[in-house]
């Protein structure tokens, strides 16, 4: 082995997460952080609106109201003692980050300015507050700028551009991963003591996506493979408003500025499905609703998109309606001027692809395939729990996207994501760093590189009928088709013949680059069987779970059925099958009730 | 519609010298100069290397010279170029692999500024946030957007020159913190950038902003930057 790492502590990916484990892991244990892309352009850099805590800059709130708002949202399989946890450390987190320097929007009197966002309440009047605190809506890059800096300030080892391909376990420890360093094609064995993944989510597997290439559920299919369970796996989030076709995310910020939903009617037609908060219900909420104006017809021009409208005069048209006012009390006006400041991103990604400027037209939108609830099971500790017993498999930690704590259950909150990572990229790379100072190296297993080595052959050398980028498609189409916002057993089965068949025709792909600088193909072709497995474990959980929670949504299951299902999914495959477990729901103040808006 | 696609095509472990390799395909209007190389390295030619990941324009993966111009592959279309469209790497770093450059000296110029926020007096006794007013935080505003993919500094002459100017994306940097009331190393910093390789090495070619992907008035900045060394004043 000629290239081999010591750490203490050795973090995967580079986004908000990693970025804030590394951080804090730092401070006491020799750190290195691995990415496969160069920190800053990790996804995290993509989230527009917010991030949320309950500072009561602008209006009361309460530590307890964004503790119910996530707990309601989460349709009641998020652990309320992880919601608890993470809203009590909320405000104080973002105040950390401004100490850091991140450049909040401010209020008039100079503290962090807060918006409305979906789902977030005041809970004695029902109706939105403000509690999403942002820097116009580009609040994910500044906080990856801000953790990125913070790293580069306090000597944190980067290793950029290096793709981890696999985890290291001996003696029921785990003990290093296996890394090939992009620039060259050489293996790298880093040995540690603690082993953080924050590798985001994997929302590259269907069609219609927000997500980044880059997000192809490395993380869950390495641990998985070595016998990890994954947790929760059916829910994923569809964004309700992505660009048509792109899928390019449009922030749920329009709407806390007061964009409005419209249907191919002109009507405003959350109305009907949210009553209270209409434009600003949760996401599974309004991507349902979406599907069903399309489904009767009520798309745009009969087409399957529909509007979201941000004109100024509409705005101020709404507004007035739902008598909407400012913190002082007068009615909320805005000006085309003022909602350019507000998002100017979501404006120019909307002249740039489609050519419409949203201060004189309506925006084409449709429910975009957004985050993963489900991921690597965790408690709040970042510490990966392997069984419905709190069993913590000893060195590994997993934080941020590619975690479930649970935080978000079956449903996230907008803006609850950036708060997840921070918060608990934080505690695990603390926890990580304690963990590496009691114990020793436990000594790496023989021949650490061979089951990477051994993923890579099997790729060069497949017989090269089947082409890896029709494979994709596939697989991308009949996720969306048949595994997205409304689902069915007949729909998912199909899916899951898809999936094995797609999975057999990966067998055959050949990478064509011999090469070893820059084999990005080769890349590709490792993150598209991750894919595939990713994609498999949810079909497997989303067929086996027969009720709609959050965003699982089954139209021969429609109701909620906390009797059989207030319960977490775990998956496991062992000997090449899939066994299923459950875990409970943590249950502390919040008894589950039915779910409106 | 019809697209002929010329794309630099470098590959150190076979090619003694780069060429250009053409491709027709059928494309849409609509369609990002990124889902072109997308298709031709999904179907045509596997080896074809590039950066990506967003795909939208907000990471930085993927800038590149498009018919000559500095911009990101995933936010320019088709439509804006025309049926012919002229593919290279930025210029100014090394290219390791078709339109892979080496990016550690751009990464290298930037952290010489001291790229992170620096105040080290006591923090409010209340805990809570740093005041700053909101015109004080619009004063450095369109700096914060930078996304550090390279467009800028890759196009300005003066780095072409000499790779040891810090360039203006790390200018760009210097300037959100300088420029931010809540800082106390604005001092250092301006050394930093009065430096030989700084400031002085700007001739105002303009190039940095008509190429920044993110509109950032990358001249103004460097002007400001120009301005505060002079005078000692951050107006």
């Amino acid at each position: 082995m000629a290239n081999l790492h010591q750490f203490d502590v050795v973090v995967v990916g580079a986004g908000g997460a990693g970025l804030m484990a590394g951080l804090y892991a730092s401070r006491t244990a020799r750190t290195a952080v691995i990415s496969k892309l160069y920190p800053t352009r990790s996804h995290t850099g993509a989230a527009q609106g917010g991030i949320s805590a309950a500072l009561g800059n602008l209006e009361e709130d309460r530590v307890e109201w964004h503790t119910y708002d996530s707990v309601k949202g989460s349709d009641y399989l998020g652990d309320q003692d992880a919601i608890e946890f993470m809203c009590q450390e909320a405000p104080q987190a973002i105040l950390e980050l401004e100490h850091m320097g991140l450049p909040f929007d401010r209020t008039p009197d100079g503290r962090i300015s807060q918006r409305p966002f979906g789902g977030h309440t005041n809970n004695v009047t029902g109706k939105p507050v403000r509690r999403a605190c942002h820097a116009a809506d580009r609040t994910g890059h500044m906080i990856l700028q801000t953790l990125y800096q913070q790293c580069l300030k306090n000597n944190v080892n980067f290793f950029d551009e290096f793709q981890v391909l696999d985890l290291l376990i001996n003696d029921g420890k785990a003990v290093g991963v296996v890394a090939v360093n992009l620039a060259d094609g050489e293996l790298h064995t880093f040995h540690a003591k603690s082993i953080i993944f924050a590798t985001g989510g994997h929302g590259r597997v269907w069609e219609i996506t927000s997500n980044a290439y880059a997000y192809s559920g490395d993380g869950a299919a390495i641990v998985f493979r070595r016998g990890i369970p994954l947790e929760d796996m059916e829910f994923f989030q569809f964004h309700p408003t992505g660009i048509y076709k792109l899928g390019i995310l449009i922030t749920e910020g329009v709407r806390g500025e007061g964009g409005i939903l419209i249907n191919g009617k002109g009507e405003r037609f959350m109305e009907k499905y949210a009553p209270r908060v209409k434009d600003l219900a949760s996401r599974d909420v309004i991507s349902r609703a979406i599907y069903l104006e399309i489904r009767e017809g009520r798309g745009i021009n009969g087409s399957n998109y529909v509007y979201l409208d941000v004109r100024p005069e509409v705005v101020n048209k709404y507004a007035a309606l739902d008598g909407r006012t400012n913190p002082d009390g007068s009615p909320y006006r805005v000006t085309a001027e003022e909602l350019l400041k507000k998002v100017p991103d979501i404006i120019d990604f909307n002249r740039v692809y489609l050519g419409i400027d949203p201060m004189t037209q309506p925006m084409p939108i449709q429910p975009t395939a957004h985050y993963t609830m489900g991921g690597i099971p965790t408690n709040q500790y970042g510490e990966v729990v392997i069984d419905d017993q709190k069993t913590v498999f000893p060195g590994l930690y997993a934080a941020g996207e590619v975690a479930c704590v649970s935080v978000h259950g079956a449903n996230r909150l907008g803006t609850n994501s950036l708060l997840d990572l921070v918060v608990f990229g934080k505690y695990a790379g603390l926890r990580a760093a304690e963990y590496a100072r009691g114990v020793d190296f436990t000594p790496l297993p023989s021949d650490p590189e061979g089951f990477a080595r051994q993923q890579f052959e099997a790729l060069r050398t497949g017989s090269g009928k089947e082409n890896m980028t029709d494979i994709s498609n596939k697989m991308k189409k009949v996720m969306f088709d048949d595994v997205g916002v409304f689902r069915t057993e007949e729909g998912m089965q199909r899916a899951l013949e898809t999936l094995r068949e797609l999975k057999e025709r990966y067998r055959h792909v050949r990478v064509s680059d011999t090469g070893r600088i820059f084999n990005t193909e080769l890349l590709n072709a490792w993150e598209l069987g991750n894919l595939l497995d990713v994609a498999e474990v949810i079909t497997v959980s989303a067929l086996n779970r027969t009720e709609s929670r959050g965003g699982h949504a089954r139209e021969d299951y429609p109701n909620r059925d906390d009797v059989n299902w207030l319960k977490h999914t775990l998956v496991w495959k062992r000997d090449g099958r899939f066994e299923i477990g459950y875990k409970p729901v943590v249950i502390t103040k919040y008894q589950p009730k039915e779910r409106t808006y | 519609m019809k697209v002929t696609l010329k794309i630099f095509r470098f590959n150190p472990e076979v090619d003694k010298k780069w060429h250009y390799e053409t491709y027709h395909l059928d494309a849409e209007p609509t369609d990002r100069v990124l889902d072109l190389l997308e298709y031709v390295k999904g179907y045509i030619d596997g080896t074809l290397s590039f950066r990506r990941s967003c795909a939208h324009g907000v990471c930085g993966s993927d800038a590149m010279r498009i018919n000559g111009a500095n911009r990101l592959a995933c936010k320019t279309l088709v439509r804006d170029l025309g049926d012919k469209i002229t593919v290279d790497p930025i210029m100014g770093l090394k290219v390791i692999k078709d339109l892979i450059v080496d990016m550690e000296p751009f990464f290298e110029n930037y952290k010489k500024v001291l790229p992170w926020f620096i105040n080290n007096s006591p923090l409010p006794a209340d805990g809570r946030e740093r005041l700053q007013s909101p015109e004080a935080r619009e004063r450095f505003d369109d700096t914060t957007k930078c996304i550090l993919c390279a467009c800028c500094t890759t196009s300005c002459p003066s780095f072409w020159g000499s790779d040891d100017y810090l360039g203006p994306a790390a200018l760009v940097t210097a300037h959100r913190f300088i420029f931010d009331d809540r800082d106390e190393a604005a001092a250092e910093r301006l050394q930093i950038i009065s430096e030989t390789s700084g400031l002085a090495r700007c001739h105002t070619a303009f190039n940095c902003t008509l190429a920044c992907p993110r509109e950032i008035q990358i001249t103004k900045a460097i002007g400001e930057l120009k301005l505060a060394t002079i005078t000692g004043k951050l107006d």
